[in-house]
């Protein structure tokens, strides 16, 4: 067996043995206790202070965003950026509810799609799990509520996020994670987006939109 | 992989008399070091994190093969299956056998260096499944057919002129009076031709920048997104990561993805960072079946409690390339294996062997900038100084080479000796030339002459200069504390 062998040769190459319990509870114990280690101070802020951060960081990573009061805004936000950039009123949601109340099904202009994407959709509406003001970092996470492809396989990708659901650090929000899915326990995809997609490989020139979508908007609510 | 990495100063000099390839590594200082410093110097804590990013690849080293157990039994609760390589071979294998159990006839790739150190895409195209590169700058150099020549820009000694004219050769069926002038016409080619393979792949290939043990996850770093379209739109999704990619939690995972993007290409995070936990859960719309991770050994479990264990700390952000003067001047492809740069001179001779790869850890001018970036502060000189002494107790180096260090070492310990020596030499060089002030030949010294002129000595040698300087400043700092009796005491 490769595993044992390998574990072995480990074990040689460390001069320890198997049976050693205090590594082992050295182990168990950084598992459980998931320690924090450097968290950056520009994060740790109060509500407002760090919405505005993250407003500010999103812009710094080729994003844009805007900021509404109430969900029933989001959806004027959401035709607005169709519009703004000449897009057919036509967006794929999952089954997020949140995503449900803004109406954009009811209303008869827009043409809405549901359901993953098969990679022919120009505009696709995330709503994400969180965010994180430190980097401008969104989380999204996989399941129905919001297929993972929407968030690489259009051309624009939109986000809403509940201004309550940003926070400092990207700890705070794994703790989150945590706590809604158990500790140890994760949803299939897990992505911390920072921008649209860009590649630098031609001669280091910066480029957005290599695979991933080309435009990413940011709808902050609250 | 096939090594070229014996044949070092050849490559390095083919490399420095390659002008395109020196115009393409003017772009390696240009962007990296000031970008990275801007970035670094942005975060006050980053030092703080540093330190703790090493702490924690060092503690879980110590405690590898525990975490490893840790992190196999959760892949395995969330679904996932963990495949054990000690070997190349055996990775090809395993990785073989999952495709042909999944029918594939293509497989996409997301960036992998280690798919690079199994020589995994010769393998699969010999038994009939295509593997698609899909890194933008992968996917040119799979087009050259070529390797990666920096471990973060794989095509970063390709000039954009050569990639329009690559383009042209291979995507034969698109117009060829079409406008290829701009980089941007470039990306949008890639991204259209790529798009239909990503859909119609039957298995997706990627790396993993780290393994978590707490969670079972799987963890990439990516700009382009490529590696997502790639593990979620196929069947299959195969992660292929060495052994030493794992951390503890998902918090230690915070704090070294803090210095990861930073180091490498100066952003506060990459675009996409994703964690990948088994195959899709039941009711989840999108997402692969099947969820393979291949651990692959390839000599690390050797590494560890040796003098180049903290080599496995490191998290490949390319840091120490970036500011290598070294790589600066003859680019990746001239170390002749996967890994280029300082952490390649210290890597490549524990993976393929010192006999073949002595050259590398010669190949530094010990600057030290390597070091000073390293965002898990890997003393990579120090650990290419050990590789220069195991080459020589292994009786590596060169005959005339060992003969100059034994007769050095001779003069070195004899203080009398070196300093009668060094005087004559000193002496008779600037005698010499006394003329020009400088040699454009020299015995024994064709090495430098053949590139610049040597310059004449002044006639003194440093001990002498020293000692000289000494004297004179005790007699004058002497009158100065002690008044004229104390003149010459």
């Amino acid at each position: 067996m490769s595993r044992d062998a390998i574990l072995a040769r480990m074990r040689r190459s460390l001069g320890v043995h198997p049976g050693d319990v205090t590594r082992r509870a050295e182990v168990a114990d950084r598992l459980t206790r998931t320690p924090r280690g450097v968290v950056p101070a520009r994060g740790q802020l109060a509500r407002e202070e760090l919405v505005r951060l993250f407003l500010d960081k999103t812009v710094a990573v080729q994003a844009s965003c805007v900021r509404v009061a109430s969900p029933a805004e989001s959806k004027t936000a959401v035709l607005d950026y169709l519009r703004g950039a000449n897009l057919p009123m036509r967006i794929r949601i999952g089954a997020d509810r949140r995503l449900a109340a803004l109406g954009l099904e009811a209303d008869p202009l827009v043409e809405d799609g549901h359901g993953p994407s098969a990679g022919d959709d120009l505009a696709c509406l995330s709503h994400a799990f969180g965010g994180v003001a430190e980097s401008g970092t969104l989380m999204l996470h996989s399941g129905p509520d919001n297929p993972t492809t929407l968030n690489f396989l259009p051309d624009h990708h939109i986000v809403v996020v509940d201004a309550d659901d940003i926070y400092g650090d990207y700890e705070t929000l794994l703790d989150l994670v945590r706590e809604t899915y158990g500790i140890g326990e994760m949803p299939r995809t897990v992505n911390f987006i920072t921008g649209p997609s860009r590649s630098a490989d031609i001669e280091q020139t910066l480029l957005l939109g290599a695979h991933g979508p080309r435009s990413l908007h940011v709808i902050v609510v609250g | 992989m096939h090594t070229t990495s014996p044949r070092f100063k050849t490559n390095a000099h083919e490399a420095l008399d390659d002008a395109k390839l020196q115009r393409a590594l003017g772009n390696v200082p240009k962007g990296f070091i000031a970008k990275r410093k801007k970035v670094a110097d942005a975060l006050p804590e980053f030092e703080a994190l540093r330190d703790a990013s090493r702490d924690i690849k060092s503690h879980t080293l110590k405690h590898l093969d525990l975490y490893l157990e840790a992190y196999e039994k959760k892949v395995i609760a969330s679904g996932g299956h963990v495949h054990w390589a000690e070997s190349a071979a055996d990775a090809r294998a395993i990785i073989l056998d999952i495709c042909r159990k999944a029918n594939a006839r293509t497989i996409t790739k997301g960036k992998s260096m280690i798919s690079e150190e199994i020589g995994l895409n010769d393998h699969l195209a010999a038994n009939g499944i295509v593997p698609v590169e899909t890194d933008l700058g992968e996917y040119i150099i799979q087009m050259r057919g070529e390797h990666p020549s920096h471990i973060i820009a794989p095509a970063i000694h390709v000039n954009k002129d050569e990639v329009e004219a690559d383009f042209r050769r291979v995507h034969t069926h698109l117009d060829p009076a079409r406008d290829l002038t701009e980089p941007t016409s470039l990306l949008a080619e890639a991204r259209g031709e790529l798009r239909a393979k990503f859909l119609a792949a039957d298995v997706g290939l990627t790396g993993a920048n780290f393994l978590v043990a707490e969670t079972g996850t799987s963890v990439i770093v990516t700009n382009e997104g490529n590696g997502d379209l790639t593990q979620i739109l196929p069947k299959t999704h195969i992660v292929l990561a060495s052994l030493e990619k794992i951390v503890p939690t998902l918090n230690d995972l915070s704090q070294l993805l803090r210095v990861l993007a930073r180091s490498a290409t100066g952003q506060e995070m990459s675009v996409y960072t994703t964690l990948s936990t088994g195959p899709k859960r039941s009711g989840d719309p999108d997402g692969p079946e099947n969820y393979h991770v291949v651990l692959l050994d390839n000599g690390r479990s050797s590494m560890l409690g040796s003098e180049f264990e903290e080599m496995l700390r490191c998290i490949r952000c390319g840091a120490c390339m970036n500011h290598c003067p070294v790589y600066h001047a003859v680019g990746g492809h001239a170390y002749g294996w996967v890994y280029p740069g300082p952490m390649g001179s210290v890597l490549t001779p524990s993976l393929i062997g010192v006999d073949k790869a002595g050259h590398l850890p010669n190949a530094s001018t010990f600057c030290g900038r390597c070091e000073s970036v390293c965002p898990v502060r890997i003393p990579l000189p120090k650990l290419m100084r050990n590789w220069r002494e195991r080459e020589f107790e292994r009786h590596l180096t060169p005959s005339v080479q060992r003969r100059g260090l034994s007769v050095w070492a001779t003069l070195a310990t004899r203080p009398r000796l070196y300093r009668l020596v060094t005087r004559l030499a000193a002496r008779s060089l600037a005698l010499l030339g006394r003329g020009k002030g400088r040699f454009r030949k020299l015995p024994l010294a064709g090495g430098w002459t053949d590139f610049r002129d040597f310059p004449a000595p002044e006639g003194e040698t440093f001990h002498a200069a020293w000692a000289k300087r000494e004297k004179a400043g005790r007699e004058k700092t002497g009158r100065k504390e002690t008044g004229p009796k104390g003149a010459g005491a």
